[in-house]
């Protein structure tokens, strides 16, 4: 708790030396990556497609920040569907972030229910596949603006009454929301619930035997970890002030696996650290084009091949080695080995 | 009968060619992802990777060295077959050992490299490839272009020769004693390692044919395999990995109701492999062909 309440301090101090926007993105991202580590870290689950929740919470709270009105649609494709029409005003920004998160949790509810019927390879081929399939709903979809997106989503006083137009007070906004989410993540891993998702990624059958509905278990955490996915997304959508396809893409699906690969599976901080230096690496090659897609696939297998445990994870287990505090030696660093 | 339907022949039976084409594709995809998984139980991402090498490598074995299409067909699977050996005996038998999560990822980074270096120096927009058989042939209710056929026809062979040498030989014998317990059969004196390297081989093999294929269809670019193995993966949960016989019948069959989407309801054939995977999964999660755990 210490080592959280210093980066609380750092990230609190930060935007004065680093660009408050990148810090943002890299906030953004961190969450992300964290919500993702909450399924493969700490129930096992590599949910291959989780840029799903995270674009599609970002379309959804841009387009009700920006236009406010919801048209739903229902009835069925031969009979013509029609339009359940719901007037809003285009709502302040944690009205729409919240909006988005709700719905990146809905939609968490109806693919984790489809997917957590396979597990391992096929859950991950799967949440892929849905991924994909959400993909082109959103290219299809009227309120996302197809190949446009949404741009120019405007940032209202938050509350009513704030003015987060300048970014460094948004900065602050969005630095309360991750530790917000963070806390939310913390709490679930350190608590009964999170301990029996643990005795779900260890050994499933065992956990079965001794009672425990895993389904209905995995099925919360898939949630939980999509709803916090959501949250992100949303916020990215406020700071970018963009919502976009390539939010929903495999690739943005890909990164954040890689993120979280490099931080370190399966411990609290690693993903944050493996997002910002991900984040970093994307900003610092934006130049090269295409060679920061051969860099990524090329840190992916080294990662993959000599670095499983991460930087975090690294890092842990030589402090570890030399005899640290009983919190370290407790927590079990990457996937679980199969039972053979 | 077609007035009925409201669909003119020659749209309903030119997109249910299409369909037969694109099931080919996916059925000789999903194979090779089916026996590359069934030995080593890694799910190869770089598959769609190296179904654009082996398009790329019929292109540039045309442009470069004047080799036509007839010859291609054979170079560039084997071409591609070796590099698949050379990164199997580098990188993948690294990780059998471990969780197969991992396989997964190693060659997702792989894909991402072998994309990115394409990308490099080709850009994204499409290299033309000549069309080795062109015309066709009206038969009255469609217009069929030669190559076309020639496709179907082909890949159905290699897919059922492929079917018939695992099932029915004793190579295919040795291969599926492999993969339940590789242990024993190392054990008699089957030398398992260099079985699995050249059974990975045959899988990107495979690949690289489909990509020699398409490349008078599809113009030759380097992303065309990333977003087809997403439907491919899709393919094969629908199959279940059990059956070799299943995933050919899973892809061409999924191939036709996808083109028949495309004429009766054409916002949806995007997704509609998407949406019978769902529900394939609600109702038999193990698959159409996969055994029941």
């Amino acid at each position: 708790m210490r080592v959280f309440a210093g980066l609380v301090l750092l990230g609190a101090l930060a935007p004065l030396i680093v660009y408050p926007v990148f810090l943002m993105k890299v906030l953004c991202f961190a969450l992300f990556a964290s919500a993702f580590n909450l399924l493969i870290g700490y129930v096992g689950l590599l949910s291959f497609g989780h840029a799903m929740f995270f674009g599609f919470a970002a379309y959804v709270a841009g387009h009700l920040a920006k236009v406010g009105t919801v048209s739903l649609p229902y009835g069925l494709p031969f009979l013509g569907w029609k339009w359940l029409v719901i007037a809003i005003p285009p709502l302040t920004p944690e009205l729409a972030i919240l909006g988005g998160t709700l719905v990146a949790a809905l939609l968490g509810l109806i693919v984790g229910a489809v997917a957590i019927r396979r597990q391992g390879i096929y859950f991950a081929m799967v949440t892929l596949a849905l991924a994909q399939m959400v993909f082109f709903l959103c290219v299809q979809a009227k309120f996302t603006g197809g190949e446009d997106g949404i741009q120019a989503i405007p940032r209202r006083p938050l509350l009513g009454v704030v003015d987060v137009g300048n970014d460094l007070k948004f900065y602050y906004v969005v630095l309360a929301i991750f530790c917000a989410g963070f806390l939310i993540i913390y709490r679930t891993i350190h608590s009964p619930f999170g301990q029996v998702l643990k005795a779900i990624r260890e050994n499933e059958a065992r956990a079965i035997s001794l009672g425990y509905a895993v389904s209905r278990f995995k099925l919360i955490a898939f949630v939980i970890s999509a709803a916090l996915a959501g949250l992100a997304g949303a916020t990215k959508a406020m700071v970018f002030q963009l919502a976009s396809l390539t939010d929903v893409t495999w690739q943005m699906s890909g990164e954040v696996v890689l993120m979280t690969l490099v931080g370190g599976m399966g411990t609290v901080f690693g993903p944050a650290v493996g997002a910002a230096i991900i984040i970093y690496m994307q900003n610092y090659l934006a130049g090269f084009g295409e060679w920061v897609l051969v860099i990524q696939g090329a840190i992916f297998v080294v990662a993959v091949l000599v670095f499983r445990r991460g930087i975090v994870g690294e890092l842990l287990a030589l402090l570890r080695q030399r005899g640290a505090k009983a919190e370290a030696t407790q927590e079990t660093i990457g996937l679980a080995k199969p039972a053979r | 009968m077609f007035e009925l339907i409201g669909v003119p022949p020659q749209a309903l039976f030119g997109q249910l060619l299409l369909g037969l084409i694109n099931g080919a594709f996916y059925a000789l995809l999903s194979l090779g992802l089916a026996v590359i998984f069934g030995l080593m139980n890694v799910i190869n991402f770089t598959h769609g990777a190296q179904y654009m090498m082996g398009a790329f490598s019929a292109w540039m074995l045309l442009s470069y060295f004047g080799i036509p299409y007839w010859g291609a067909l054979i170079l560039a699977p084997i071409m591609v077959g070796l590099f698949g050996v050379l990164i199997e005996r580098l990188f993948i038998s690294r990780l059998y050992h471990l969780d197969h999560l991992y396989g997964l990822l190693l060659t997702f980074g792989l894909a991402l490299i072998v994309e990115g270096l394409f990308r490099r120096e080709y850009g994204i927009s499409g290299l033309p490839y000549a069309n080795p058989i062109p015309g066709g042939t009206n038969l009255g209710f469609m217009f069929l272009p030669w190559y076309r056929g020639w496709v179907v026809v082909f890949s159905l062979t290699v897919c059922l020769a492929t079917w018939f040498v695992i099932e029915k030989t004793q190579l295919g014998a040795y291969l599926r004693a492999a993969t339940e317990r590789p242990d024993l059969v190392q054990a008699f004196g089957i030398n398992v390692p260099r079985m699995i390297t050249l059974t990975y081989g045959f899988g990107v093999g495979l690949a690289a044919l489909a990509g020699v294929l398409a490349a008078p269809i599809y113009s030759v670019n380097p992303v065309m395999g990333a977003n087809l193995i997403i439907v491919v993966f899709a393919v094969v949960v629908i199959g279940g990995m059990g059956s070799i016989m299943g995933s050919i019948i899973t892809g061409f069959g999924l191939g036709v109701i996808e083109g028949l989407t495309k004429v009766f309801y054409p916002e949806a054939s995007n997704t509609v492999i998407f949406i019978i995977m769902a529900v394939v999964l609600m109702l038999r999660p193990q698959g159409l062909f996969g055994t029941p755990k």
